[in-house]
Order: C-alpha cells, then sequence, then structure tokens
C-alpha cells in the first residue's frame, strides 16, 4: 500500500474554491475522499483523466471539492450520466460516488444495468443507511426496526444487501468495507481503478448526526468503534460460528472476475462493422 | 434511402480530438448519405420517412453519440442510427429507460460528443428533469419528440400536436426553450441539422417536435446540397486551464465549452451555480444564472426565430399552424384562393421561442386568425398574449384531438364561418 502524504491530499483538494465542506462533523464522507484521492495518487493516473460523478445526496457533494473533472447530476442518475461519459471517451477513468438513497433506491435502475452491461466504472457507494441531506428519511438500506423520520415507529421493510444485488445483476467486482478502514478502503479503490469492468465498493458509514441521534447511537466515536467491532473480514467468515457472523458487516472482496467489458466490446463492435464495410 | 450506397467514412468528430487552438465556431462540410449522387449533381428524388429524414439529418450534422429508448412512433430513428452510428465511429447505446437516455446523452456532450436521443409523449415526460439539468448546465443536446396523441398512453400511432406547452414548460423551474417543428419531410430532414447547430451554438438542450404522422409519413425528397449543408461545433477554450470558466458572460452569452478530459478540468452541477460552475446560494450569482440562461436566448431571437409566411401579402384572414396542420392550412389556402377569399398562413418552423413579432404583424393585418391544432388549445393562447386591441372574436381556435388530422376542408369551413 502505497503511503500517501497529506500534503498530496491537499493537492487534490480544490482548497481554494469551495471550502468549507457542507458536512457534518463526524461524517464519513470525508475519509472515504481522502481514501479515493490516495487511491488515485498511488497509482498516479493523470488527473485529467479522471471524471467523478455523483448524484444528490450527502457523499454526493464530494465532487466538488476534488480537482478532476467533475460532474454533480440528478438524483440517482450519476451512473447514467456516467454511461454516457465512459462511451463516447473509453480512456477516460469515471468514478461515480452514490449513496445507498441515490443509487439502490430512485438509482437502482441504472446501477442493476451499468452491471449487466460490465461497463468499466468505479461506482463507491458510502452507505450511511439513511437520506441525511433531507434529514433522516428510510432509504433502502435502513436496517429493519430501525428509527428514521418516515419510520418513527420502526422501519417495517428489510434492507438491502447492496454487494449481493451488485453481484446478481453481473458486477465483475464488488467489495465492501467501513469507513473505519481506510487503508481498506484505499486499497479497494486501487483494486476497483485497475478492475477492467464494472466495479462497485460499499463503503459502509457513519452519519451520527442524522442517523446516530436517530437511533441512540452514541457520537462519532462510537459509531467507529461499532464499524469496528461489528464488521469481520471475509476471511473469518469460514472459521468462526454461524452466530458470530450473523448481523456482522462483511469485508472484503466478494467477487472479482474478468469478463467481456462494455466499452471493449463496443471497440470490437466497430472494427467489425468497418470490416464488413472494406469487404463491400 | 437505406439502400442508397452510403460513405460509411463520414467526418464525425473523432471522440479524442483535441481542443482547438482558436475559439472559432466551426463551419464544415460533411459529406452525407447521397454524397455519391451529389458529387455527379444527380440530385435524385429519394423516398423516405420523416423518422429516416431525422437519422440522417443527425448523421450529417456530425451527430456521433445516441443513447435511447424504443417507444412508438420514434423508434425508427433509433433503429436507424444503431445501424448508421457504428459505420461512421459513434456510439450508440440502448439505455434502461429514457431518463437514462437523456443523462447518457447529456454525460456524453461533456465529454465532448454531439449527442441526441429521441422519444415520444411517455418519454418525453421522463426526460423534462434531466432537460432541465442540460439547460441549466448548458450543455448541447437535443431531444426529438415524435408526439403521439392522448395523456398517458394515449394512442401511440396516433397524431397529436399536444406537447407544444410541455416542450416549452415541462421542465421545472422556470428554463428557456428552443424548439423546432418541422412540417415535412424535407424540413425533418433540415431542421435536425439546425437543432444540433443551434444546440451547440446556444449550448443548450434543443428539442424537435415531430407530428406522428411526418415521423412515418414517406415523402419523395429533394434533399439539400449537402456540400453546402452548414454545421456548427460548440466553440472551443483558447485560454489555459487556470483561466477557463465554464459560464463565461462574455460574447453574447455564447461562451467556449471544454469538454471532459481536454486539461481544463471544471465542475458542472445541476445546483444554481456562479461563472465557473461551483454552487452558490448567493441571490446575485443566482439571479445573475438566471439571466444569462434568458438572455441568450432573447438577445438571439432574430437567430432563433424563423417563419414561413404563405399568402399573407394580400390577406384579410391568417391561419396560424404549424406541422401537419399548417400542411392541411396550406391545401385550404388554395381552396379559400380558388373562391376568392383572401386567406393566408403563418407557419412557425421555431415554435419556441414565439415568434411575437411576425405574429403581431399578422393580428395588425388581417380581420381575424384561425388557429387549427391538434390539441385542446395550446397555440391560440399564444396568439391571444399577443392581441391587443383586437376584439376575442378575431382569433378563432380549431381543435381536435381524437388521434386524426384536421382535413383541409375542416380548415376552410371554419374560415368561413369567421367570415
Amino acid at each position: 500500500m502505497a503511503n500517501i502524504p497529506q500534503k498530496v491530499v491537499h493537492d487534490y483538494l480544490r482548497h481554494d474554491k469551495k471550502f468549507p465542506h457542507v458536512w457534518c462533523a463526524g461524517c464519513s464522507n470525508g475519509i472515504v475522499l481522502g481514501s479515493i484521492i490516495r487511491g488515485v495518487a498511488s497509482l498516479e493516473i493523470d488527473r485529467d483523466d479522471v471524471v467523478m460523478v455523483s448524484g444528490i445526496g450527502c457523499s454526493s457533494r464530494m465532487p466538488v471539492y476534488v480537482d478532476f473533472n467533475t460532474l454533480h447530476t440528478l438524483h440517482g442518475r450519476a451512473i447514467a450520466f456516467a454511461t454516457g461519459i465512459k462511451m463516447y471517451k473509453p480512456h477516460l477513468k469515471v468514478i461515480v460516488v452514490t449513496g445507498d438513497g441515490d443509487c439502490t433506491a430512485i438509482g437502482g435502475n441504472h446501477l442493476i444495468h451499468a452491471a449487466r452491461r460490465n461497463l468499466d466504472l468505479t461506482v463507491i457507494l458510502i452507505n450511511n443507511n439513511i437520506y441525511g441531506m433531507t434529514g433522516g428519511q428510510a432509504s433502502p438500506t435502513t436496517p429493519h426496526e430501525a428509527i428514521a423520520t418516515t419510520a418513527p415507529y420502526g422501519n417495517i421493510e428489510p434492507d438491502f444487501d447492496i454487494c449481493k444485488l451488485a453481484i446478481g445483476a453481473g458486477a465483475t467486482h464488488v467489495a465492501r468495507t467501513t469507513a473505519f478502514h481506510t487503508q481498506e478502503v484505499q486499497r479497494m479503490v486501487v483494486d476497483s481503478l485497475t478492475h477492467p469492468g464494472f466495479s462497485l465498493i460499499e463503503v459502509v458509514s457513519a452519519c451520527p448526526v442524522i442517523y446516530g441521534r436517530l437511533n441512540k447511537k452514541g457520537g462519532p466515536s462510537q459509531m467507529m468503534k461499532e464499524m469496528r467491532d461489528n464488521s469481520i473480514p471475509l476471511s473469518a467468515v469460514d472459521k468462526l460460528p454461524p452466530e458470530k457472523v450473523e448481523g456482522k458487516i462483511v469485508r472484503g472482496t466478494l467477487i472479482k472476475e474478468v469478463k467481456p467489458e462494455y466499452s471493449e466490446l463496443y471497440a470490437d463492435l466497430l472494427e467489425r462493422v468497418s470490416a464488413m464495410g472494406d469487404e463491400e | 434511402m437505406s439502400k442508397a450506397k452510403e460513405n460509411t467514412k463520414t467526418a464525425a468528430p473523432k471522440a479524442k480530438a483535441k481542443p482547438k487552438a482558436k475559439a472559432t465556431e466551426a463551419e464544415v462540410k460533411v459529406p452525407g448519405p447521397l454524397e455519391e449522387l451529389e458529387q455527379k449533381h444527380e440530385r435524385k428524388n429519394v423516398l423516405m420517412q420523416g423518422n429516416e429524414a431525422v437519422a440522417y439529418g443527425a448523421l450529417d450534422a456530425g451527430c456521433n453519440f445516441f443513447a435511447g429508448y424504443p417507444i412508438t412512433p420514434s423508434t425508427e430513428i433509433a433503429e436507424i442510427l444503431a445501424r448508421e452510428l457504428p459505420k461512421r465511429g459513434g456510439v450508440f447505446i440502448q439505455m434502461e429507460d429514457e431518463i437514462a437516455s437523456i443523462c447518457a446523452i447529456t454525460g456524453a456532450s461533456l465529454a465532448g460528443a454531439k449527442a441526441l436521443t429521441a422519444t415520444s409523449g411517455p418519454g418525453f415526460s421522463l426526460m423534462q428533469e434531466g432537460i432541465g439539468f442540460a439547460k441549466i448546465t448548458e450543455t448541447p443536446c437535443v431531444v426529438v419528440n415524435v408526439q403521439r396523441a392522448g395523456p398517458s398512453t394515449g394512442m401511440p400511432t396516433s397524431p397529436s400536436q399536444a406537447d407544444i406547452m410541455q416542450a416549452r414548460w415541462g421542465s421545472h423551474g422556470d428554463s428557456p426553450a428552443i424548439v423546432l417543428y418541422p412540417d415535412s419531410v424535407k424540413e425533418s430532414y433540415e431542421l435536425t441539422i439546425r437543432a444540433i447547430n443551434l444546440s451547440e451554438k446556444y449550448r443548450t438542450c434543443v428539442v424537435l417536435l415531430l407530428d406522428e404522422v411526418i415521423g412515418h409519413m414517406r415523402e419523395s425528397v429533394l434533399l439539400p446540397d449537402l456540400r453546402n449543408t452548414r454545421v456548427i461545433s460548440r466553440i472551443k477554450p483558447n485560454v489555459p486551464p487556470h483561466w477557463y470558466k465554464h459560464y463565461d458572460k462574455d460574447q453574447k452569452y455564447l461562451s467556449p465549452l471544454a469538454s471532459y478530459g481536454e486539461g481544463y478540468r471544471f465542475h458542472v452541477t445541476g445546483l444554481t451555480h456562479d461563472a465557473l460552475g461551483f454552487p452558490t446560494n448567493k441571490p446575485a450569482e443566482g439571479a445573475e444564472m438566471m439571466a444569462r440562461l434568458r438572455n441568450k436566448i432573447t438577445y438571439n431571437i432574430r437567430d432563433l426565430v424563423q417563419i414561413e409566411s404563405h399568402q399573407m401579402e394580400d390577406a384579410t384572414i391568417a391561419i396560424f399552424a404549424a406541422g401537419i396542420t399548417a400542411r392541411s392550412a396550406k391545401a385550404a389556402v388554395a381552396m379559400a384562393r380558388s373562391e376568392g377569399i383572401k386567406l393566408g398562413l403563418l407557419r412557425p418552423l421555431t415554435i419556441w421561442p414565439f415568434p411575437d413579432e411576425a405574429v403581431r404583424k399578422m393580428l395588425q393585418d388581417v380581420e381575424a386568425v384561425i388557429v387549427p391544432e391538434l390539441n385542446q388549445g395550446q397555440f391560440i393562447r399564444e396568439i391571444k398574449r399577443l392581441t391587443r386591441d383586437k376584439s376575442e372574436g378575431t382569433v378563432v381556435g380549431l381543435t381536435k384531438v381524437n388521434g386524426q388530422m384536421l382535413t383541409p376542408n375542416e380548415i376552410l369551413s371554419k374560415v368561413k364561418e369567421v367570415m
């Protein structure tokens, strides 16, 4: 793991433009942003070739702060915009930053179809289990019986397993970790950016101000500790008795396989069509 | 048309094109599907559908990215571009829905593509939020809406002109609109090129409204001389990246536009933004952005508005109609003239911005205006808005919403009723 100094991270930020940021004290989004920057910096990708696309929500405010090509789009639609960019300029590295509501509720359709196509996008989904920006409504990942402003008597819906959803839809690289495990986030960002195909990283995060307060989770540090204590690495799952795995966040690379990538398939199609023209 | 020998090496702009050195408006003569005929000066008539004309117009204007979703009665546009774009190195992608389609073309345009999508009523409704995004972010793109009858699913294979107001006001938040409206297959070709040109020049989402009957009607078309076809591409910045403002106020609001991957690393947001593109809550900056969106239309009305004035010189009664209804109206004018009735027709090719000046002149010149349209009265609201001293009776509507066209006889009967 490349050790990227803070000075380098700072250099990637639009520090003279739109700071201070909008995120609450104790929010995980800044931690994830730092890990993304370290991942990109360690790969030494030209930042002119990086596009960061987001939808709407707390996490989707990220692009404005970072010195890439940046696009802050409509609620749920980041992947659809990213598809247009990637298909027109396949050499660009397109990173989508999104949240649980943005990507799996309003944007669920785009997620499953981009995964199905296996288009080479890096989707970083910061899952804080709530709609934070609108003040704490239930999202598709709000746990069963948790409190939200639109579930004041406890959430009666089951929650999504986002990684299973992505794998089921055909994603070829899917990983999960938490915002506590910053080194792991960075490593997964690197894996994702070097993976030729659709990649989704679910980063379970802490929203102490909205979700934490509604559900009496304590302050930021308690929520950090909970992410540490309530998660287990994938490698440990088989070694532990089922009752110790139940309810835990399983961290690790859940799938990584190489299958034909969509923009490459399209390039092949162009060659085939061009050859047909030459034959005529 | 589709079987004509076509040039597969049409100069669609390459995906990795470098930014141009000078901020000039590019005028390129692009060889089109009839290039060989043109070179031999054999300008033969071809038989084609309105939807085909849109597809070939798009290609000849340099469209190199299409994302869409199947919907009657516009699907042929997607089908033709699925076949033709790959021959020219362009991108065709069938998206999961119309929302994804408008978003994908906007993303591609920000990466430098000339991008277009085609849809019909229900899909056009789904695209409204994305159209608003393209407008506030000033991203060039074109949406073709082949209108069909009725609200909701309605009558998918029947004509209607009911999206006139939706094309103007459909997206929330009060944004300006450029909407073009052809009346023939030939004009569908021409106005598709114009729609792409205007989207590139004015950095906005331009809508092309087609009537279902024009989309599906086959007409013998003598296409314009493609060697003289004017193709406009967006102005590229010629300043170093740290000087670049994505929303520069200079140059009559027609500011240069960088693309992703060219070193400019700009920010684009659907939030109200400042000149650099960063979000702002400052009232002065918000007002400035809204003024910019409005002014680039209102300062350029003469460039945007196109109208056809048919036998209006001595007319005492005028018809105001667009699209297929104007075709019926033209026949009604001929019938009326043969009976000695001084009837004329004013036909907008650009319906938004509305041709206020021409309509005001028409209202001064004639005794009565008939407004036939395939909806429950949309154009007539605009005509009445421009009526000053005249009594209400001088502007008379004629509507039809049963999925059929208005016939010349129906229009002529209305004219005689009003006389």
